[in-house]
């Protein structure tokens, strides 16, 4: 790794769910300041890899340190502390659905600050402003689009300043313009406010595009890594079947079962 | 043959870990109070939700029951000549036994399946780790205020059934049936006990709180996080609780009735 200063460090990272193998000895290191990206095609564990970073859930083995804390060995008043200096943007967006814009975005300084009523409007004014949604605010999440849900959900995400920002598939099911304008927040963000940024994601070309540093992971392991120029590079045929979208190859286009020949002169019916 | 035994001792497991967990959440929910400042308004909220929100069909409920067991008791006391004591019949029976169920039952189906469907799909809209992701713990934040919303609701809902049903008997058996004003009344104050008929209804309806929010609370948290497991947390929370209620109802009554 080239850059000395990483907010987040994991090491031999091993992770299962019942008895299927999501990580086996990952390592990836976060540097401070940059935009890193992990991709990999779908149910590879990338939103478990952010769980995991957010103390959401504990490995069966190996370190993830943030900020120089172990995670998983933190007390939960510890682990409650440093998630305040990490923002998470869901899939979802996770937007309170019974409150307004303006409140989903001030709930973070309401819980954690003693502000007064004045100076939250203040920064929430600021942050949605940021994301460009300022006129907005008295609108309910569910009058809200789909990009525009997620742009609100990173307001909220940044309100209280985080070091660090995960994003888990910021661009899934937007449509063109929305992409833009979330691809394009996403690097401002992290320049403007000297964010740390993790972008989990399988929209390739958009994610390498602002990404300074990427991941590729499948199989519960590394399958690639680098700046975009020496990913789009790397000829390894896992990474070429995954950037290039390739319908057949080291991952099969058919589910593993019998022989079609075998299957179809198969008295059996049921079988 | 002894892969079926392996299968039971897993369902086993899988039941006890249930228990273990909906036995967490209870303790989270009662021991990690947020502060009185914040706290209370959030409390205040869930009582509107779950309490008054219910008030229309308890209030039905009770009318129609209370003139119903009056109409049916008064038929039948007027056979042995002692229809005079439709007062006491239906103040026991309403406060004993009908009023602490049905408004249990009722409040599970209307405010235990809302808790469970909004905690599912809260759930399943990723608002309780987003949440959690915000430094703020869903079980104080969410779940506790919901619990003590339910557990103060419940007794509230149950004393204002009696009270509507007592009415609705007296609705049917003093001006309709034309019973003795004075006869109704009086007859039923000698023979209500304070504390061994009323604060025993009370109680019971005490423990329903508990029990139905407690299951509404699990089953949402709990719930698959898609449709169907919603769906489902939902259909289990009226089906549990209204279980839970009419056996626990037995249980405490046995333990009651050596007083009456």
């Amino acid at each position: 790794m080239v850059f000395m200063n990483n907010l987040v460090e994991i090491n031999k990272l091993a992770f299962q769910r019942n008895s299927r193998a999501i990580f086996k000895d990952v390592d990836i290191f976060i540097p401070q300041g940059k935009v890193t990206a992990i991709m990999g095609p779908s149910g590879t564990g990338k939103t478990t890899l952010l769980r995991l970073i957010g103390g959401q859930l504990i490995p069966a083995k190996g370190s993830i340190k943030v900020a120089g804390q172990e995670v998983p060995k933190l007390s939960r008043h510890a682990l409650y502390n440093l998630r305040k200096r990490m923002g998470m943007l869901f899939q979802t967006g996770g937007l309170f659905t019974h409150l307004t814009v303006f409140e989903n975005v001030a709930f973070p300084l309401r819980e954690h600050t003693k502000l007064s009523n004045s100076m939250i409007r203040s920064l929430v004014l600021m942050k949605l402003e940021m994301v460009g949604l300022r006129g907005a605010r008295n609108l309910m999440p569910s009058e809200l689009s789909g990009g525009m849900g997620r742009r609100v959900a990173l307001a909220r995400a940044i309100a209280l300043d985080p070091e660090l920002i995960m994003y888990d598939e910021p661009f899934s099911g937007q449509d063109p313009i929305s992409m833009g304008v979330l691809v394009k927040l996403i690097r401002t963000l992290n320049d403007a406010l000297g964010l740390t940024t993790v972008i989990v994601s399988h929209d390739v070309q958009e994610t390498l595009s602002i990404s300074d540093y990427a991941y590729v992971i499948s199989d519960g392991g590394i399958i690639g890594k680098g700046t975009a120029d020496s990913i789009n590079n790397n000829q390894s045929p896992q990474l070429q079947q995954f950037l290039q979208g390739l319908p057949d190859g080291p991952v099969p286009f058919h589910y593993p079962g019998n022989s079609l020949e075998r299957d179809l002169m198969s008295e059996n019916m049921h079988a | 043959m002894l892969n079926h035994v392996a299968e039971l001792g897993q369902l086993g497991l899988d039941v006890l870990r249930k228990y273990g967990r909906a036995g967490i959440l209870l303790y989270r929910a009662v021991f990690r109070v947020p502060n009185i400042r914040k706290g209370f308004p959030l409390v205040v909220q869930q009582i509107y939700a779950e309490g008054v929100l219910s008030l229309l069909i308890i209030v039905v409920s009770a009318l129609f029951i209370g003139m119903v067991v009056a109409l049916q008791g008064y038929h039948t006391l007027s056979k042995f000549g002692a229809a005079q004591q439709l007062g006491p019949l239906v103040a026991l029976s309403v406060a004993r036994e009908l009023g602490p169920v049905v408004t249990a039952l009722l409040f599970a189906g209307r405010a235990g399946s809302a808790l469970a469907a909004e905690i599912g799909l809260m759930k399943a809209t990723d608002q309780l780790s987003s949440m959690e992701m915000m430094a703020v713990d869903p079980l104080q934040r969410v779940i506790a205020p919901r619990f003590w919303g339910g557990f103060i609701s419940m007794p509230l809902l149950a004393i204002i059934f009696n009270i509507v049903a007592i009415y609705g008997a007296y609705l049917v058996g003093v001006k309709w049936l034309g019973m003795d004003a004075g006869a109704f009344w009086s007859n039923m104050q000698s023979a209500v006990d304070f504390r061994l008929d009323i604060l025993n209804g009370i109680y019971k309806s005490v423990v329903f709180g508990v029990v139905v929010t407690w299951i509404a609370l699990y089953q949402g948290y709990d719930a698959v996080p898609t449709s169907a497991g919603i769906a489902n947390a939902t259909t289990r929370t009226v089906v549990y609780s209204s279980l839970a209620v009419l056996g626990l109802d037995f249980v405490l009554t046995a333990m009651m009735i050596g007083g009456w």
